[in-house]
């Protein structure tokens, strides 16, 4: 469980965090929503260490992140996997390269043992035989995958995606959505999202959290979010007319 | 301002040099380096000092008109001037345009697609694995480059005076092996190794802190040149003050 106990974080005189505090179960998928600039990916940032908070704690299962030193970092960044927005591919390395590296780096493991890690997750993420191709020669949602392949090879225990679906079709978007969501609980992983996107929301919402102004403005589950009457939640999630359509529908 | 600067250089060359995760790997990126740094360079550089050290033959020997001056003379220029600053110096500021612009926008590139974010949440020490390698590639290879532009400005003297009717070959050989103080090779050999640790860690640093897009990797990889450039002629100065 990662919990996070009131975080605040300026930027200059741009508070961007104004004290949010929430927890992230394992097996479960988190999403963080809200609208540009409302703070979701600074949260992440805090929460991973890109970012140092000005107060307030992370806590990766009892362990305090945020009084750790850059050493004792290093062992808890072992258990996180992390896809970025640009799937963030090693573009001088191989899609095998790319997924073997962080096994490379930090296990004593054979080559055909880890050659069978790198296939078991290539596998698992739909690009068995991709091996030997540059991240140039792949497509956005095949990056995307390969980014998800490279951050599971290490079976992390926890799991952050930032905007996995962002430059994506929607076929691709609900295909990633899915794998997050199967592998979370398939490996029991504490998982947090964060995104925009209403379809992800209404496809793999079990926790969302609702980022206003920097502040924890709601927090609930995909069956709670149309019928709730806070403003300004419902001004994000109705935004577009797809989601009124389908309601009215319904 | 500028200790600002410097302290933030000054911290990332210590993260550089922290212990690496895993030697092997380390060891496997060092090689690349010299290669694409030592291989890489040797054309331009061969051809730049060829051309260094025919210019100078030839323009000391229009220089020395006075028939009370030997010959041989020219060789002894041609030597020092090649040794102790045109091929340390010239060749510098050649490598720092073109090693120095491609570490920065390499790594700086890399800032900007969130790779080196990657490596963090890997927990891998992010400017070790990138700068390291390039540290010691340049520090090994570019003194290595410089003897070889050294020796080619060299050959190059002797071709284009002989060639020319300025010197005979006999005159030139003699000039050459007259009075030669080792020292100055080893005055070379310091500048070299100094010249390469800027021309690494500045660019290095350069493309670390590059933040924005595309157009921000382009200034960082100009800044990385010019600051080198200059760094390079100020330590350059500080080198013979204190050696020489
Ligand atoms: N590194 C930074 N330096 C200064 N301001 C930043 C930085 N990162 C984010 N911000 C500011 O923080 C605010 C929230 O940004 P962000 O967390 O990226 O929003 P979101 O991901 O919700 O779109 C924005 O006003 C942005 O300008
Ligand atoms: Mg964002």
């Amino acid at each position: 469980m990662i919990e996070v106990k009131d975080i605040f974080k300026k930027f200059g005189d741009n508070e961007v965090l104004k004290g949010i505090t929430a927890n992230f179960k394992p097996g479960v998928t988190s999403l963080i929503i809200g609208s540009s600039g409302s703070g979701k990916t600074t949260l992440m940032k805090n929460m991973v260490g890109l970012h140092e908070p000005n107060s307030g704690k992370v806590i990766y299962d009892e362990r305090d992140f945020t009084s750790l030193d850059t050493k004792e970092r290093i062992e808890i960044r072992k258990e996180i996997g992390m896809l970025f927005q640009g799937s963030a591919l090693f573009d001088s390395m191989t899609v095998e390269r790319n997924i073997r590296f962080p096994l490379d780096m930090f296990t004593d493991q054979g080559k055909g043992e880890k050659l069978d890690r790198v296939n078991d997750v290539l596998e698992r993420v739909n690009l068995a035989g991709k091996n030997k191709l540059f991240p140039s020669e792949l497509s956005g949602g095949m990056m995307k995958r390969v980014g998800i392949a490279r951050a599971i090879a290490m079976r992390p225990k926890y799991l952050f995606c930032d905007e996995p679906n962002s430059g994506l079709d929607p076929k691709s978007s609900i295909m990633i959505d899915e794998l997050v969501s199967e592998i979370t609980k398939e490996y029991d992983i504490t998982t947090v999202i964060v995104t925009h996107d209403m379809n992800s929301v209404m496809g793999i919402g079990e926790h969302i959290l609702f980022l206003h102004q920097g502040e924890k403005w709601w927090e609930g589950s995909k069956d709670e979010i149309t019928s709730t009457d806070n403003k300004e939640l419902n001004e994000f999630v109705f935004a577009t007319k797809l989601m009124e359509t389908l309601l009215k529908k319904k | 301002m500028v200790f600002h600067y410097f302290g933030k250089y000054i911290l990332l060359i210590q993260a550089v040099f922290r212990k690496p995760e895993k030697y092997i790997i380390y060891k496997n990126e060092i090689f690349r380096e010299m290669v694409s740094i030592g291989l890489g360079s040797l054309g331009i550089i061969s051809i730049i000092s060829i051309f260094i050290g025919a210019v100078t033959t030839v323009q000391t020997a229009f220089q020395l008109t006075s028939d009370l001056i030997p010959k041989s003379i020219i060789g002894g220029i041609t030597r020092d001037s090649t040794i102790l600053e045109l091929s340390p110096t010239i060749c510098s500021l050649v490598l720092a345009g073109k090693v120095g612009s491609s570490i920065a926008s390499q790594i700086g590139t890399m800032r900007v697609t969130e790779q080196i974010d990657a490596l963090e949440i890997m927990g891998i020490n992010a400017p070790g694995y990138l700068i390291l390698p390039k540290i010691l590639g340049g520090v090994i290879m570019i003194p290595m480059l410089v003897i070889v532009a050294i020796a080619l400005s060299i050959t190059g003297g002797y071709l284009a005076g002989t060639a020319s009717g300025a010197i005979s070959s006999a005159e030139f050989i003699q000039g050459l092996t007259t009075d030669f103080i080792p020292f100055t090779l080893f005055v070379a050999m310091v500048k070299a190794l100094i010249f390469a640790f800027i021309i690494t860690t500045v660019s290095a640093y350069q493309g670390y802190y590059t933040d924005g897009g595309a157009i921000e990797v382009g200034n960082s990889s100009t800044k990385a040149v010019v600051i080198s450039c200059i760094a390079i002629l100020i330590s350059d100065y500080v080198i013979a003050q204190l050696l020489l």
